[in-house]
């Protein structure tokens, strides 16, 4: 501190221009610095969090400034068919997706931490999905699961000939939701694969040497050095992947539109019919606002359920 | 403490043979290639199926009996033609090679500043400002899309690339902030006290030293900004209407996919080409994809 001052003071007598000063003048130049990451934060995050808020509890369409009125658009949407089953779809569509992505994602990241020939170079083709737009990729799956010439149902009919049809899968409720899960489940892998990894490489090899000598097979290894010591860097990975899978819209957008009969629509897509494409400002932010305890819970489930135990990095040697 | 060392050595002298006979051939080819081998197949087989499909006439697109759908057996440019001859495709691409440049461009500039100030410049509260900008990561854009719209509406700019590119860094500052704040960690900080005591002013300071030496974060944050808003679709598909201006994932979606007969080779061929980009920029930065992915986990 005493540098500063110091420093600032020599500084002003050999040059008294003023902007000069004061861009050195500690708390202007924080005032300076912070501005426009808070301002933009502030404009176009913190505001419209509470706008929308404020929405849901309106009768505003588009064009038209709404009046409160309460509860009423939640006591509408708890009496809304349509609304229980985008819920229902999201917490089932979140469950087993994130559920297939850790555990094919971790699979992969225990693969990619062993050492072999263009280690590097595979690791740069697995992150591959994560890098190109989703609804480009999206309209890739779209077409592989076209109802007469998808190419799952040409291996299986008249390559395997296990079956004796192609498979319907996005006309009908269940194979549509299935299809739309293994999408994100695609989708999802390498983040999570490449996120473990990093973990995976920060794990003492003397540990592993340790639990070999003291005999502990593979398995015993994974359960009592790996698991723990990666729940952590789990605990992160699985708030984030909770979140973003539970307000997933690009996916369920591209390929379904929520179809076929409304039964794969997320609460995402369903705020978007109703508030953007139906013009029901009101009731589209009433349904976005409904995912918010939800996204609380889960978050607050992944986090404390996971990362609380401190004991996995203090006390694991004893 | 002796007794330690001697055990690990002996520990080191006797896993090198213990493993070797464990990962023998067959087992690790069944245990690790097999599966890496199967990982790699699905990962990439959409993208191998999109490229196919885009070069593939239609006569062969819509004929599996006769031709193996895995191969073309005659090659066209049709499709790749038709997108950039018949549709505003070339438009599109270049408004979201503007809306994703802009994008970055301002979110670096943001957070470059935001982190300096929460790292360096250290004042009471600082790790708060820091606490506070990463919670707003965690605000997903899907709860966000209706309020900004009537925001977007409200500053008349309904309709229009600039509405993105202001938009688009509430989810770009928070991330490149957290990712610059833990470069600027690992830059020295004897460095600035000796530039303080040469006489330089925290702006001299900030140019001429942190900036050159947080390069490598400033690349990571960089591209990954741009593959961001480049793929961004929620945003796009809410606040821009007429076809001109439309993003490349938004445009293809509501614009190509028209009638009750799908042109595939047309579709995949626009996912292709707007995919390339992205592709591109991905193989030239790999490491820094990597590094900043992780690094941002970790922080």
């Amino acid at each position: 501190m005493s540098v500063t001052t110091l420093s600032s003071h020599a500084l002003a007598q050999r040059q008294p221009n003023w902007i000069v000063r004061l861009f050195d003048y500690k708390p202007f130049l924080i005032a300076m610095c912070l501005a426009p990451a808070l301002g933009l934060l502030a404009v176009f995050l913190t505001y419209p969090l509470g706008l929308g808020i404020w929405l849901a509890f309106t009768d505003t369409t588009i064009g038209r400034r709404g009046i409160y009125v309460g509860l009423e658009n939640f006591q509408y949407l708890l009496t809304d068919p349509l609304w229980w089953n985008a819920v229902f779809y999201s917490v089932f569509y979140t469950a087993v997706a994130t559920f297939g992505k850790f555990a094919l994602g971790f699979w992969l990241a225990l693969l990619l931490n062993n050492h072999f020939p263009f280690k590097s170079l595979l690791r740069a083709i697995v992150l591959l999905p994560w890098i190109v737009p989703t609804v480009l990729s999206a309209l890739a799956f779209w077409w592989i699961y076209d109802p007469q010439f998808s190419i799952i149902s040409y291996l299986l009919v008249d390559v395997l000939h296990w079956r004796s049809s192609n498979i319907d899968f996005l006309g009908s409720p269940w194979p549509a939701r299935f299809s739309l899960i293994a999408a994100n489940i695609w989708r999802g892998i390498p983040f999570v694969a490449i996120s473990l990894l990093a973990g995976l490489q920060t794990i003492s090899p003397s540990l592993y040497e340790a639990a070999m000598l003291d005999g502990a097979s593979a398995w015993q290894r994974f359960r009592y050095i790996t698991f723990p010591m990666m729940m952590p860097i789990l605990a992160i990975v699985m708030t984030f992947s909770i979140i973003f899978t539970f307000t997933d819209f690009q996916l369920v957008y591209a390929i379904t539109r929520g179809g076929p009969v409304n039964s794969t629509h997320l609460l995402a897509t369903l705020a978007f019919q109703r508030g953007i494409a139906g013009g029901e400002l009101g009731e589209g932010a009433a349904i976005a606002v409904s995912m918010i305890p939800f996204l609380v819970f889960a978050t607050l489930f992944s986090y404390f359920g996971l990362a609380r135990r401190k004991w996995q990095q203090g006390e694991a040697n004893d | 403490m002796t007794d330690t060392v001697a055990q690990s050595t002996v520990a080191n002298a006797k896993a090198p043979p213990d493993t070797m006979a464990w990962d023998s051939g067959l087992r690790r080819l069944m245990m690790i290639y097999l599966p890496l081998g199967c990982f790699v197949l699905i990962l990439l087989f959409p993208f191998y199926w999109m490229a196919i499909t885009s070069f593939k006439p239609n006569a062969e697109l819509m004929n599996y009996r006769d031709n193996n759908p895995f191969w073309i057996s005659s090659p066209t440019l049709a499709h790749i033609k038709h997108l950039l001859f018949n549709t505003a495709y070339p438009q599109w691409l270049k408004t979201t090679m503007l809306v994703a440049i802009g994008s970055t461009t301002l979110s670096l500039i943001a957070s470059t500043l935001a982190a300096y100030a929460i790292e360096r410049l250290r004042f009471r509260g600082s790790p708060y400002v820091g606490l506070g900008i990463y919670l707003a990561y965690l605000v997903p854009p899907s709860i966000l899309f209706i309020p900004l719209a009537t925001v977007v509406v409200q500053f008349g700019l309904f309709d229009s690339p600039l509405a993105l590119i202001l938009v688009y860094p509430t989810f770009l500052v928070p991330f490149c902030t957290w990712l610059l704040i833990g470069y600027f960690k690992s830059i020295p900080y004897e460095l600035e006290e000796c530039a303080l005591v040469d006489g330089a002013t925290r702006l001299q300071i900030l140019r001429r030293i942190t900036l050159p030496l947080a390069v490598p974060g400033l690349i990571s944050a960089g591209i990954f900004s741009f593959t961001l808003s480049w793929n961004e679709f929620i945003y796009a598909l809410a606040f821009i209407q007429s076809g001109a201006n439309k993003t490349v994932p938004v445009a293809i979606l509501t614009e190509l996919v028209t009638g009750d007969v799908y042109q595939w080779g047309a579709l995949m061929a626009g996912s292709l080409l707007g995919s390339l980009p992205v592709a591109i920029f991905y193989s030239l930065f790999v490491d820094y994809y990597v590094s900043s992915l992780t690094g941002a986990v970790k922080e």
